[in-house]
């Protein structure tokens, strides 16, 4: 059983959804992310998602472009991130991470290199923003080939015969962008959110994660109740953009933010 | 039968694909070989999975085509002429250089070909909103002009650094009632722009249009914005025939994205006798770094939702670009010319900032033809072809757009200012 399955196995049995925290390897500085990892584990974090900077995002809103360019601002490569997973693993064996960016930094390492890196330094799954099934044939199957999950995403515009073709693809679980644009971007709205979960259920036993647009512990509660994880990132790294001058600061801001999520979502008592 | 009933004999419209021309690519899902595609967050598959089946639907529509025939005519000032530079080739003493006049069209370019297409559609798929991105502003001009035309309304993405450079046309776009857009993100200029544009398309997908501005971004945008540019090609060849009973021996386009350079290749791509030659912006020089020449000096990755030629690092990272032309000063292009370079059928070459200069000025005081400094680039490099090849040859220019919004950089470069 790969870290992603029985993460959620693990959840399901005590009726929790996931939390899942986003943050991008490498802001504010390369140095701060394993710490940050650990602290995101501490505060209640099940699953990490760490995103690989990329010059152009086009998916991301502002504040993970910022992210993105901080990083950047240090060079920081895949080879950097496989890095940064390799030392979290030294101390942490359990917890599931998720690579998330765009394709074009793989395609120059080569995909068979990339997947044999992460597999090394333990990545559990990889979201590829900009790649959907249709051209993920040869990439999905180098993953899957190393116990690699490549995780893909569903939109508010999805439609039936897509789903199928995603749910094909995708291994660990599906993430359901819960809006239409870019991340960090308005709020959402629960019900239709409940709504298209019970259509992507209809497709797939995977489990199924929501994102963009989780900003407090009041939607991330209320998302508890209908996805089996919930990904929360712009409100994440703006909390760690605006404390980045104090390290201390920063670790605590994202200890907040986190723990009180954490808390809202374990008032939901789900089916096991 | 007088001018007003020759005319409408004329009314019967040209359609968006000849069979003789036809490449077969790309294939169903957007690729030329290995090239192209649609590599998008999924938000944005269904909506470019509706836009290829509506521009399926219209490329062969008659109402649609009489449409855009109508306004290619009326209103763009179409077919633009076929011009024997005479003093310049005399003067080059080698084959005859012919311009296609591009730089005649409403607007001044040839990127309004495209922007009329585009928004015709949009109309038909009933949107009411339509968003463009644009480097040195004459996308943006061309699409805040169509918007203006069609009544419909019109956003621009452009960067902020682009802004500053390009004040004219920032100005004349809101003329036209389009609103202007300041990209702060990334290097601030035109790819930057892309990915803005992309995020609100992303956004607002339910009422608005994205008119991409050249033959990049993903499928269905390189075909479509090939199939409006062809006409230049179609044109130019049949003027080509009709004057001197052949086709060209070369045809010669600078390419930024490519999409003028493939709307003249594409109607050739069927005929190995004539060469292509994509003229890129080599900037300082390719071996300086600064440049612009994605086909000349990059390598393929996946970038702006179609995979292609890129300027990156060892990383992946896509790097600033440099041309002294600001409509060629992009890091990706076109995937179709990534296909045409790797079957060898077209030959990309680089033009650096001072030899298009050169052709700026030569074309100028010689033919009294103020040439854009995008289009500088295949003039120069039209000169320096011509002279080694015989005198009864031809080489057809695509004289993409008007040097009038460039006098800023070119008074700028011999230290003039206004």
């Amino acid at each position: 059983m790969s870290r992603i399955q029985a993460c959620f196995e693990g959840l399901r049995q005590r009726g929790r959804a996931a939390l899942v925290p986003f943050i991008t390897a490498g802001d504010p500085r390369p140095g701060a992310t394993v710490p940050l990892m650990h602290t995101l584990v501490g505060a209640g974090a099940d699953i990490l998602e760490l995103g690989v900077p990329f010059s152009d995002p086009m998916a991301d809103g502002p504040v993970i472009q910022r992210a993105s360019e901080r990083a950047l601002k240090h060079h920081v490569s895949l080879h950097d991130v496989f890095g940064m997973v390799s030392e979290f693993r030294r101390t942490d064996p359990l917890t599931p991470v998720v690579l998330m960016g765009y394709l074009n930094p793989v395609e120059v390492m080569g995909y068979e290199a990339f997947a044999d890196a992460a597999s090394t330094a333990g990545v559990d799954g990889v979201l590829t923003v900009d790649l959907p099934p249709e051209e993920a044939g040869p990439f999905t199957s180098l993953l899957k080939g190393r116990g690699i999950d490549p995780v893909f995403l569903f939109a508010p515009t999805t439609n039936e015969e897509r789903a199928a073709s995603i749910c094909t693809a995708a291994a660990g679980f599906v993430y359901y962008v819960s809006l239409k644009g870019v991340t960090g971007a308005s709020s959402l709205d629960v019900e239709d959110v409940a709504e298209h979960i019970r259509d992507i259920r209809r497709h797939t036993r995977l489990p199924v994660g929501v994102g963009f647009g989780v900003k407090d512990a009041g939607t991330a509660t209320e998302l508890a109740r209908v996805a089996d994880a919930v990904v929360v990132g712009s409100a994440l790294v703006a909390a760690i953009e605006s404390a980045a001058a104090d390290e201390a600061g920063m670790h605590a801001a994202a200890r907040e933010l986190i723990g009180s999520l954490r808390a809202g979502m374990d008032t939901v008592s789900r089916a096991a | 039968m007088g001018a007003f009933e020759k005319s409408v004999a004329r009314t019967q419209p040209l359609p968006l694909h000849d069979s003789r021309e036809d490449t077969g690519l790309p294939d169903a899902r957007g690729h030329f070989g290995t090239f192209g595609g649609r590599f998008v967050a999924e938000t944005l598959m269904q909506p470019l999975l509706e836009l290829t089946d509506a521009y399926n639907r219209y490329l062969t529509d008659a109402d649609f085509l009489r449409e855009l025939d109508e306004d290619l005519r009326n209103y763009v000032g179409r077919p633009s002429p076929l011009y024997h530079a005479e003093r310049l080739s005399k003067r080059l003493g080698g084959a005859q250089i012919l311009l296609k006049r591009e730089d005649l069209n409403h607007t001044g370019a040839h990127k309004i070909n495209n922007t009329i297409g585009q928004a015709l559609l949009a109309r038909r798929m009933g949107k009411t909103r339509i968003i463009a991105e644009t480097g040195a502003g004459q996308h943006g001009v061309a699409s805040a002009t169509v918007a203006a035309r069609l009544g419909l309304e019109c956003v621009v993405y452009m960067g902020s650094e682009d802004i500053k450079r390009q004040a004219l046309n920032v100005y004349r776009m809101k003329l036209l009632g389009a609103t202007v857009v300041p990209v702060e993100s990334g290097s601030r200029t035109l790819k930057d722009a892309l990915n803005e544009a992309m995020r609100d398309w992303v956004t607002n997908v339910d009422n608005t249009f994205y008119i991409i501005g050249t033959v990049a971004g993903p499928h269905p945008y390189p075909v479509m914005v090939r199939d409006f540019q062809a006409i230049i090609g179609r044109e130019a060849r049949a003027q080509c025939e009709d004057r001197y009973g052949r086709l060209p021996d070369a045809v010669v386009a600078c390419v930024g994205g490519g999409s003028n350079a493939i709307g003249l290749f594409y109607p050739f791509i069927n005929d190995p006798q004539v060469k292509m030659f994509g003229v890129e912006a080599a900037g300082d020089g390719i071996a300086t770094g600064r440049h612009a020449a994605s086909l000349c000096a990059g390598r393929p990755g996946v970038l702006h939702g179609n995979r292609t030629y890129l300027i990156e690092d060892a990383d992946g990272q896509i790097i600033e670009t440099h041309s002294i032309s600001a409509g060629l000063d992009y890091p990706g292009v076109g995937p179709e010319h990534a296909w045409l370079k790797e079957t060898g059928r077209a030959q990309y070459v680089g033009i650096t900032d001072d030899e298009a200069l050169q052709g700026f000025h030569d074309l100028t005081c010689i033919e009294g033809i103020m040439p854009a400094l995008e289009s500088s680039h295949a003039i120069a490099y039209a000169c320096r072809l011509a002279p080694a090849m015989k005198q009864e040859e031809i080489i057809i220019v695509n004289l993409s757009g008007r040097g009038d919004k460039d006098i800023h950089t070119v008074a700028s470069r011999q230290g003039i200012r206004f």
